[in-house]
């Protein structure tokens, strides 16, 4: 009989890890777009994106909204490999980073791992495990 | 904020990122001693906290104001939330939390330094 919870056990840190991304990419959007906006709109629009799906993440893992989770992660998931890639392939809309320039490079790769944790956590606490 | 103050604080929080991890590893939960030593580093933070506001409020350098106080109020709010967060968790996983609080302090108030001298904002 395992815990189903997406808060407990190693579902805590992974709520903590995703709440340290959903702040500092909130904050970090917030600063860009307020400050910069027009230098690299493509670039803010999508971290911005970033801060909102975090968010979305940890208050869904926070809950164990299960349906709400699987659908961040897995945007997530998609989010940081388009944007990492575009990012790679037409630099010149990426003057400045966003957390998922080059597959998350700035935060040490984390937000490339942290969306496959979050689906692989999903998938173990799901309800009809046997 | 000066690199001394600054070593001291990660110094701390080294040590309670390697006793939590202890802690986490030996399938514990987040003891009184852990509580005590997070508590020290909180206070620590929130002098390092008050005299950042002065500091910033009588220094001459051009200081990125914004981000600066920004961390600072980020700063002191990480370990009682890291800690409330992993307390109320009944398995190894409740000081592997702090774990990452540790670290996340750990990492901004080396750009508390970073900004304070102007680089990299």
């Amino acid at each position: 009989m395992s815990d189903r919870s997406t808060s407990s056990g190693p579902g805590r840190v992974l709520v903590a890890v995703y709440a340290v991304f959903a702040l500092s990419a909130s904050a970090r959007s917030i600063v860009q777009i307020a400050t910069d906006f027009d230098a690299a709109p493509l670039a803010y629009s999508l971290s911005a994106v970033a801060a909102v799906v975090y968010i979305v993440a940890t208050f869904a893992l926070a809950r164990g909204i299960r349906p709400l989770a699987w659908t961040a992660c897995a945007v997530e998931a998609v989010g940081v490999l388009v944007v990492g890639t575009i990012s790679l392939t037409a630099s010149e809309d990426f003057p400045d980073a966003t957390v998922w320039s080059v597959y998350g490079q700035g935060y040490g790769y984390v937000p490339a791992v942290l969306p496959l944790l979050g689906l692989a956590w999903l998938w173990h606490t799901r309800e009809n495990r046997e | 904020m000066s690199e001394s103050v600054a070593y001291v604080l990660i110094a701390l929080s080294l040590v309670i990122m390697a006793w939590a991890g202890w802690l986490t590893i030996r399938n514990r939960r987040i003891n009184d001693a852990l509580f005590y030593v997070a508590a020290a580093l909180e206070i620590a933070l929130v002098a390092v906290a008050v005299g950042g506001f002065i500091a910033l409020a009588v220094t001459e350098r051009s200081v990125d104001t914004v981000t600066f106080v920004g961390y600072l109020l980020t700063i002191v709010l990480i370990m009682p939330i890291g800690i409330a967060w992993g307390a109320s968790d009944k398995s190894r996983w409740g000081p592997g939390v702090v774990v990452i609080a540790a670290f996340v302090v750990i990492v901004l108030t080396w750009r508390l330094v970073q900004i304070w001298q102007g680089i990299g904002v």
